[in-house]
């Protein structure tokens, strides 16, 4: 684009250009319509209309309310009240059931569900993944390996008291630290971590004494994960001959896990949680897939 | 050729230089080119930055033309306040209103066919059959939309109409307006007002009977028991079509509407454009004048400068300045400039839909050419008849049931207590029909026969082969869950989820992954 100083009346229109020049077509300077005047100020006034009635100008310590009194949050509570009202009929259901039945009937499943996931997003999602997929130290909720239980009524405790929580109905187990407490010899806990690895069917290292291991984890492990290794659901005691590890299958991993001994903490969401949403928490985590019957 | 406008440009195509240069010197004025800078001394009037509106007083025309509007007018009105009664049997379970968008059950009506909303690709299809026949009959007779059916140049036709019958022709109306305020002045302004704000709330009235049932709704409005809604959509469509088609009229074609600016840059030279043949016009000047100059053998044109093209344009442009922004070619001048050349015994159409190049070869003694069939009409048609194709063949074999599956994210796979790999996925089911359907789902692709497949909360189904209900005219979404043992696949395994529909064999299917760690 060049840009001639010197406008001219361009010879067809009468107009003057505005100088502006594209490859030898000029651009006509034309007046403005004036009704477009005329709603460039309705505009303005509108605007000053606008200021009078709602929140507008931020004063030193607090702002300009404006005639009404409107607030923005005052709005959120009320569309959330609405919401709210919109669901009672569901939400009551929902109260009034057993798990049992809200699993049973396709219409408080899916609201179930629907509430289950969004609960899930803001609670549980920190720790367990977005899809209850879990990661090293916090279970994923999809398989069906469970340490307290799978069914409806053992995941609802679970979420309502935690685990080894502060709740006083919470749900206690413990992995002793056999190294750091001196419990047992380093030999002894590197030879009941390769047994274990033995009972899940695992590939033993070259210098295992799975002899000295089975010893090991007969007079040490058996009492919670049980003499053949199935674990104690009482206990949270995992089973070990299976192919879910939260912790990791290998070597070291478990020789750590015997080290320092193991006991992750899920918080209580009893109080913080309302009853129907706990319980549709319940049955969204059932649905992952891995729920018992 | 040339167009005026906002953006005046002046574009000799080559070899019509000549008869620009001739055309403009005829016009008495001087042509761009030779337009100098103007000296220092001799400063321009600053320009006006707002230009008050040039009232424009159409005036009534007859003729081929004016016709052919009054018949377009007739059907396009009548289509669109009666379209809503038409009735169309779809059975009891579904409205039997031949056109409705029905916004609470997310369902679009169009006699047989029946739009869903994840559908709405069909709306784009349309959309692009919009835009191409457009730019067809752009490419082939000019602005025919903006002439004859552009709803803002029908409505504003019958604004116009209404105030010549109210407040008088042209000359009457302009008097009028100049003169004192009376009495009958106020009475035929008001009356004039009242007509048009009653046509502009029929107007309303029939927008709204698109969006529910038409009977029922009038009786509603009539009784005064419609939704608010309603009466807001009468509200705003009566208060559009009244400021839009009784205030605003051309300068919503001149400043609002961005066609005008698209149909400049596709026309072409052999498009069909209503043209003042100023080879045949000019020079122009009094009957009389143009007489004498013939007698003598010297050349003279036909236009004697009535202005009578001028006076029944409804944008008020000079037609005779060329192709031009403002001008949405309805063909009135065309009518008008018959009547007159009947009159003094010349030739008609010396206005007329003609081309650029008709001009420059009459001027240079060929016989005219008309060429409907070029590379662009070629090309805009096939563009219509492959989208009008693929959209027939598309709403053909609709199915009236669908399935779609969402792959869970996270975690993508699960490994299972006894080593197996389970996948999750999010299955939706569509049921068409106006009652309840089961389906079977199955799983296919899986090399494993065994396969386990299950949906959450499913009880009624067999082992591998879950069923699953689906309520009349309704989704459901399920989770669906695949189990495999034998781990010998790579990464990713393609899978395919397919419903069947026992009774009429009716199925589909949507493909996903299956995936397995590393």
């Amino acid at each position: 684009m060049a840009t001639d100083p010197h406008p001219q009346i361009d010879a067809i229109t009468g107009t003057p250009t505005t100088g502006h020049e594209w490859d030898g077509l000029r651009e006509l300077n034309t007046p403005l319509p004036r009704w477009w005047l005329w709603i460039f100020y309705a505009t303005i006034i509108w605007a000053i209309g606008y200021w009078i009635v709602y929140p507008s100008w931020p004063l030193v310590s607090s702002y300009t309310s404006g005639l009404f009194g409107w607030k923005s949050r005052q709005a959120i509570v009320e569309d959330l009240a609405a919401l709210k009202a919109q669901r009672a009929g569901m939400t009551d259901r929902i109260a009034a059931a057993s798990l049992d039945q809200i699993v049973a009937d396709p219409a408080m499943l899916a609201f179930a569900r629907a509430q289950g996931r969004a609960a899930f997003a803001d609670n549980c999602a920190p720790c367990h993944g977005s899809g209850g997929g879990g990661a090293k130290g916090y279970p994923n909720l999809n398989d069906d390996e469970w340490l307290w239980g799978g069914k409806l009524a053992d995941l609802e405790l679970t979420i309502r008291h935690g685990i080894r929580s502060t709740d006083d109905k919470t749900r206690v187990g413990s992995m002793p630290a056999f190294g750091r407490d001196n419990m047992l010899p380093r030999a002894d806990i590197v030879a009941a971590a390769d047994f274990t690895r033995s009972l899940a069917g695992l590939p033993a290292a070259p210098d295992a004494d799975l002899g000295r291991g089975r010893r090991v984890f007969a007079e040490n492990c058996a009492a919670c994960h049980g003499d053949d290794g199935k674990g104690k659901r009482e206990l949270g005691a995992p089973d070990l001959t299976d192919a879910i590890w939260l912790y990791g299958s290998d070597r070291r991993a478990i020789v750590e896990g015997l080290w320092n001994g193991r006991g992750g903490v899920m918080p209580a969401f009893a109080g913080r949680l309302d009853d129907t949403t706990i319980k549709a928490l319940a049955v969204y985590v059932h649905t992952f897939g891995g729920g018992e019957k | 050729m040339h167009v005026v406008g906002a953006i005046t440009t002046s574009v000799p195509g080559a070899g019509s230089e000549p008869d620009l240069v001739e055309l403009v010197k005829s016009a008495k004025v001087v042509p761009l080119r030779a337009a100098a800078p103007l000296a220092a001394t001799e400063e321009p009037e600053p320009p006006l930055l707002y230009a008050p509106r040039r009232k424009i007083y159409p005036q009534s025309v007859q003729g081929t033309y004016r016709r052919i509007k009054w018949i377009v007018l007739a059907v396009t009105l009548a289509i669109y306040y009666l379209l809503p009664f038409v009735r169309w049997d779809r059975g009891q379970y579904a409205p039997n209103q031949a056109v409705l968008i029905d916004f609470p059950s997310r369902r679009f009506y169009f006699f047989f066919i029946e739009i869903w909303p994840q559908e709405v690709y069909y709306l784009t299809g349309l959309l692009i059959l919009a835009a191409v026949t457009l730019f067809l009959m752009n490419a082939v007779a000019g602005r025919v939309w903006c002439g004859y059916l552009c709803p803002q140049t029908v409505w504003t036709d019958l604004f116009c109409a209404v105030e010549r019958l109210v407040e008088g022709d042209r000359r009457q109306h302009m008097r009028r307006d100049a003169g004192p305020w009376t009495a009958e002045k106020v009475a035929r302004k008001g009356a004039k007002h009242f007509f048009w704000l009653m046509i502009a709330w029929w107007t309303g009235g029939a927008w709204v009977l698109y969006f529910a049932d038409a009977p029922t709704l009038v009786m509603e409005l009539a009784t005064g028991r419609a939704p608010l809604i309603a009466y807001a959509w009468i509200g705003i469509l009566t208060g559009t079509t009244y400021f839009l088609a009784g205030h605003m009229r051309e300068q919503v074609c001149t400043y609002m509407c961005p066609w005008p600016r698209i149909q400049a840059a596709l026309t072409d030279e052999h498009a069909l454009n209503v043209t003042y043949r100023h080879d045949r016009g000019e020079p122009r000047g009094s009957i009389k004048k143009n007489e004498q100059a013939r007698a003598k053998g010297e050349r003279a044109g036909d236009c004697i400068d009535c202005l009578q093209c001028v006076h029944v344009c409804p944008t008020g442009v000079d037609i005779r300045n060329g192709l031009q922004l403002d001008c949405i070619q309805c063909g009135l001048c065309i009518d008008a400039c018959d009547a007159i050349m009947r009159k003094i015994g010349r030739p008609t159409r010396l206005i007329g839909y003609d081309t650029d190049v008709n001009i420059e070869r009459r001027q240079a003694g060929k016989p005219e050419v008309f060429r409907i069939v070029r590379t662009r009409t070629v090309l805009y048609s096939g563009i219509l008849a492959a989208v009008g194709a693929i959209m027939i063949y598309a709403l053909a074999t609709r199915s009236t049931l669908g399935i779609s599956v969402i792959h869970d994210r996270n975690p993508v796979y699960v490994r299972l207590a006894d080593g197996g790999i389970r996948n999750a996925y999010t299955v939706r089911v569509l049921n068409k029909w106006r009652d309840t359907h089961f389906f079977t789902l199955t799983v296919e692709g899986v090399p494993e026969p065994d396969a386990g497949l299950e949906v959450v909360g499913d009880s009624t189904g067999m082992v591998g082969r879950p069923v699953i209900e689906v309520g009349p005219d309704q989704t459901r979404e399920v989770r669906a869950l695949v189990t495999l043992h034998r781990l010998s696949y790579q990464d990713s395994l393609p899978i395919a989820f397919r419903i069947v529909e026992p009774e009429s064999g009716a199925q589909a299917s949507a493909a996903d992954h299956f995936r397995a760690p590393h």
